[in-house]
């Protein structure tokens, strides 16, 4: 028997691939957003829904990947070796920060990374020799694949979106593993994880570095996507916005992101009806959202989907009786 | 199969699928502000500038017979979105586009209506709007390349200064403008003794007020925003600064001066569009402006308004909607209140797409700002 | 010289409307594990009240208390009731989301239902200068001074010297065993978020004169309140006031002698400092790690 999320996972499947082409530009380009979005969120994800760790870093990490994708494609290296590098210098950059940051509880990571955030816009704004400042850079060229440019607006939907694909299936790997076990060890009892000989911080760090390096990542594909970058889109507001993401599709669920993302992408626009006060409606709805479902639109449906089985059950079990 | 078909649904309706028709009767003139965020100062005034004129004209018969239609984007001073948004109304192909306000977001949004070939008439003032061979982007303002050596002119000659201060707003407006200054100075042979960075929403000024008096420089230029330019010159008064403080609109601005408590007494600069100006057609418009919105509009509300009426003029003088035709006559124009009172001032607009206009040396005197001498035109 | 002086007591003024705010950030901390990212939009709200209700007709002072009555009502009673209450059993993650919500929604209602433009604000003192030691010292900075030390004042002697704020003191290091003891831990609670409510109203009316009211002041209140909060330690109202004033200093003499580009920089590294080397702050007590 079919599971009906399997049904609804090829159903979203299918609309992604055969939805851009009865869109207009500007909404491909919303919905390769949403993809950009979705890995840099699948990696705050893995810092806070499995390992537990409350990050405001996320925002930076996408900075500092789109930035660095930026400066060497525009200085002539290839654009995947670009790619590979924002990820990368991420990982380090996130293992460095981890390090010492992670030793704190919580709370204080919260207000370390918040730290970290804002002390990367500044380095960003203020070192114009190296970002170009407060002025950002602009005319950021998009990648070309063998001879496939992905210029157009819907070839690079299909890269952004083969991308995502590539990396959320190397995610569900990686969670399917040995070592994905242990980080939903760690999130639901850190204390018992230890007493039963798991290096906790270890695994924690190598989290918060492998969600820094999707964030990174996604970076490197912000960058060619809105072909301009400049420090403001990659302070706090990113990082917020990120968070809210993450928890209003279901921290801990696989695909919660995805369904975060498309949230945070989507609602801006359609309370932009109420020309002006759409800003308010989305705070508001949000809090909304948290009062009716705190565990996210996943654990909602999840919610749901228990409650609908087990009034199937009995059902069942007569049907199982009357054979 | 219901849930998954609902849900795709849904998702279209959002992004649009259904997409507005305009009627024949209207034409389209989209706007892209920053209604929130850092710049929702500027933006909200060039909006209710713009819609004022909007409603004015549409009273009037509309252009050519076909009544104003417009949509106000927000990009949330926020360039990436400030793109996304542009890219939106382009898909409904507007006539002409207004906005941003904010250089950076004018400069991305500049890559996308120029392959469109759609004009835009912006309100941004960084140099580098009009020196990217654009032939589709036109200013509403001086640009920064052209306020600021009638300033540093100003200082060599007016106040005969040898050494100058800068305090400057760390964004992008801030930034343009202290680059542009620095390099007039050095070509007039005075010299920047003290530089000093601020930030945007900045409250304290008292570190910046003493480096400042250690400076000890002939003359000190403000290039700060509205609210930020008040803060900083109460803090001057407090602490003693005896130099003269010059400034641009921003800092001789009626509401800088409220702001300011006093403290503004003897500031004075230049001023480029300022509801100030002793013009009867400006001040008659700024009194409209209070009337229906309740405040002082800024320069950005003047902004907003004429760019309406030169749409209105040059459409009426090609006689027909054609994007194209519009951006090439343009170049090169002049337009007197005469043929079109809207525009308050007379204007002239070049290759570039920059704009030449008369501008003002202003003092605080008594409170108010008074206009000292009145500057040609550059062309003159 | 006197520059350095100048600086100190520019410096103090601010510190003191940090040290305000961070009370009651802490407070609110403390007894019901809240960390409050909308406390600066806390700060940046009653003044419009105030306002509202001078533009229906009331003069300054019956504005002042009107504006601080609702203050309570609103961002303590009604903020503990219909968000915190209802979050606090999810955990602390949905309940920092919503602050983090409250926030963004604080500040567009002001900037809609008020304006984008800085408001002019009534000052309890006239804006004079005084000069005190070859510096100059704005007659309102030190009334800023003045009415946040003897609010701090009172509400030391309040947490310290009487039965109420000792039993909220309790509550807030132990609440299962303030519980046992007797004391009615829900209505400590409540009363340290109507304090906070109190706290930030006179915070607002402190500095909305020289900020002006504007939409955009929680921001840079709300982060000076986390740093001092922070730095001074979360224990004791004490390292708050302290952590206030440091940050108030060290951020004018950081800005003056060291550089304005990076300005913002500094509070932040003594934050990650104080956070890795001393979590409990520098003048907390460490805390016992519960199972």
């Amino acid at each position: 028997m079919i599971r009906p999320a399997t049904i609804v996972l090829v159903a979203a499947a299918a609309i992604a691939v055969v939805a851009p082409f009865f869109l207009k530009p500007f909404g491909i380009y919303l919905i390769s957003m949403w993809a950009v979005l979705t890995v840099a969120a699948i990696g705050l994800n893995l810092t806070i829904g499995y390992a537990g760790q409350v990050s405001l870093a996320q925002g930076a990490f996408v900075g500092i990947g789109a930035y660095t994708v930026a400066l060497m494609t525009q200085a002539g290296w290839p654009y995947p070796l670009a790619f590979v590098a924002a990820g990368a210098l991420c990982f380090a950059v996130g293992w460095i920060l981890g390090y010492p940051a992670l030793r704190v509880q919580h709370h204080y990571l919260a207000f370390v990374t918040l730290a970290f955030t804002s002390l990367v816009f500044l380095v960003l704004r203020n070192e114009e020799w190296l970002t170009g400042g407060t002025h950002g850079i602009n005319g950021i060229a998009r990648p070309v694949f063998f001879g496939w440019s992905t210029g157009k607006p819907l070839d690079f939907y299909f890269f952004s979106v083969g991308t995502l694909t590539v990396l959320s299936g190397a995610m569900w790997r990686m969670l399917r593993s040995p070592w994905g076990r242990a980080f939903v060890a760690l999130r639901e009892n850190p204390v018992r994880a230890l007493s039963l000989g798991v290096d906790t911080r270890r695994y924690t760090l190598m989290a918060f570095a492998i969600g820094s390096s999707l964030g990174g990542l996604a970076g490197a594909l912000y960058a060619p996507l809105v072909q301009f970058i400049e420090p403001g889109s990659f302070a706090l507001g990113l990082s917020f916005n990120l968070l809210l993401m993450v928890i209003v599709g279901g921290s801990g669920y696989f695909f919660g992101p995805f369904v975060g993302a498309l949230v945070a992408v989507l609602l801006p626009e359609w309370t932009r009806i109420a020309q002006g006060y759409y800003l308010l409606i989305y705070a508001a709805l949000v809090m909304l959202m948290m009062a009716v479902c705190p565990s996210g639109l996943l654990g909602l449906a999840a919610r749901a989907a228990k409650a609908l089985a087990r009034r199937q059950l009995p059902a069942l079990r007569a049907e199982g009786a009357g054979r | 199969m219901v849930r998954s078909a609902l849900f795709a649904a849904v998702v279209a309706a959002a992004l649009g699928l259904a997409s507005p028709l305009y009627a024949q009767s209207t034409v389209y003139i989209p706007a892209i502000l920053e209604l929130s965020g850092a710049g929702a100062v500027s933006g909200t005034n060039f909006r209710d500038g713009m819609l004022m004129a909007i409603d004015e004209v549409n009273a009037k018969g509309g252009i050519l017979g076909r009544k104003i239609k417009t949509d106000l984007l927000d990009t949330q001073s926020d360039a990436g979105i400030s793109r996304a948004q542009l890219q939106k109304v382009l898909d409904n192909s507007p006539y002409v586009v207004l906005g941003p306000v904010f250089s950076g977001s004018v400069l991305v949004d500049m890559l996308l209506t120029q392959q469109a070939e759609i004009p835009e008439i912006v309100g941004g003032e960084a140099a580098a709007i009009t020196q990217k061979g654009d032939p589709y982007v036109f200013r509403t303002s001086f640009g920064q390349q052209f306020s600021m050596p009638k300033i540093a002119n100003y200082i060599r000659d007016g106040i005969k200064a040898k050494t100058v201060a800068v305090l400057w707003v760390n964004n992008d407006f801030g930034k343009g403008g202290r680059d542009n200054f620095v390099k007039e100075m050095a070509a007039r042979n005075i010299k920047v003794v003290a530089d000093v960075s601020t930030e945007s929403g900045q409250v304290d000024f008292a570190a910046d007020v003493v480096k400042l008096k250690a400076a000890n420089a002939d003359a000190i230029f403000v290039y700060t925003n509205e609210e930020e330019s008040a803060r900083f010159l109460r803090e001057a008064k407090k602490q003693g600064i005896t130099a003269p403080l010059i400034g641009e609109t921003t800092l001789l601005g009626q509401k800088v001066i409220e702001l300011a408590q006093g403290a503004a007494e003897g500031v004075h600069g230049h001023v480029g569009l300022t509801v100030d100006a002793p013009i009867p057609a400006v001040k008659d418009f700024a009194e409209r402006f209070k009337k229906r919105f309740n405040y002082l509009c800024d320069h950005n509300g003047i902004k907003g308004y004429t760019a309406v009426y030169i749409i209105k003029y040059v459409t009426e003088k090609i006689g027909k909607f054609d994007s194209k035709l519009f951006a090439e006559t343009l170049h090169g124009l002049t337009i007197t209140p005469k043929d079109e009172p809207g525009v308050l001032m007379e204007v002239s607009f070049d290759k570039n797409g920059d704009l030449d206009r008369e501008s003002f040396l202003g003092e605080v005197v008594n409170g108010q700002q008074k206009i000292v001498a009145i500057l040609p035109k550059l062309g003159k | 010289m006197t520059s350095f002086v100048q600086l100190l007591v520019s410096g103090l003024a601010t510190g003191a409307i940090y040290a305000l705010i961070a009370v009651g950030f802490t407070l609110v901390w403390k007894t019901s594990q809240t960390i409050n990212f909308a406390q600066g939009e806390f700060v940046m709200l009653p003044a419009f009240f105030v306002l509202a209700a001078m533009d229906a007709g009331a003069p300054f002072w019956l504005a002042a208390a009107i504006g601080i009555a609702l203050s309570v009502v609103i961002l303590g009673l009604l903020f503990k009731v219909a968000i915190v209450d209802p979050m606090l059993k999810y955990g602390v993650l949905p309940l920092v989301i919503s602050t983090i919500a409250l926030s963004l929604f604080l500040k567009e209602g002001a900037k809609d239902f008020y304006s984008a433009l800085g408001q002019p604000f009534p000052a309890l003192v006239p804006a004079t200068d005084i000069r005190v030691l070859g510096t100059v010292v704005s007659a309102q900075s030190l009334a800023v001074l003045a009415v946040a030390l003897v609010t701090i004042a009172a509400l030391h002697v309040l947490l310290n010297k009487t039965r109420l704020g000792r039993a909220m003191q309790a509550t807030a290091q132990n609440p299962t065993l303030a519980r046992i003891l007797g004391i009615p831990v829900q209505r400590m609670i409540l009363l340290t978020f109507l304090i906070n409510g109190a706290l930030v109203a006179i915070a607002s009316i402190l500095v909305s004169p020289i900020y002006l009211a504007k939409f955009t002041n929680g921001e840079t209140l709300g982060m000076a309140a986390f740093i001092a909060a922070i730095i001074g330690g979360f224990n004791e109202v004490r390292g708050a006031i302290f952590g206030g004033i440091i940050l108030g200093v060290l951020d004018n003499l950081s800005a003056a002698y060291i550089s304005s580009q990076y300005r913002g920089a500094f509070p932040l590294l003594i934050l990650v400092a104080v956070i890795l080397v001393r979590p409990h702050g520098l003048l907390g007590r460490a805390e016992e790690r519960t199972i």
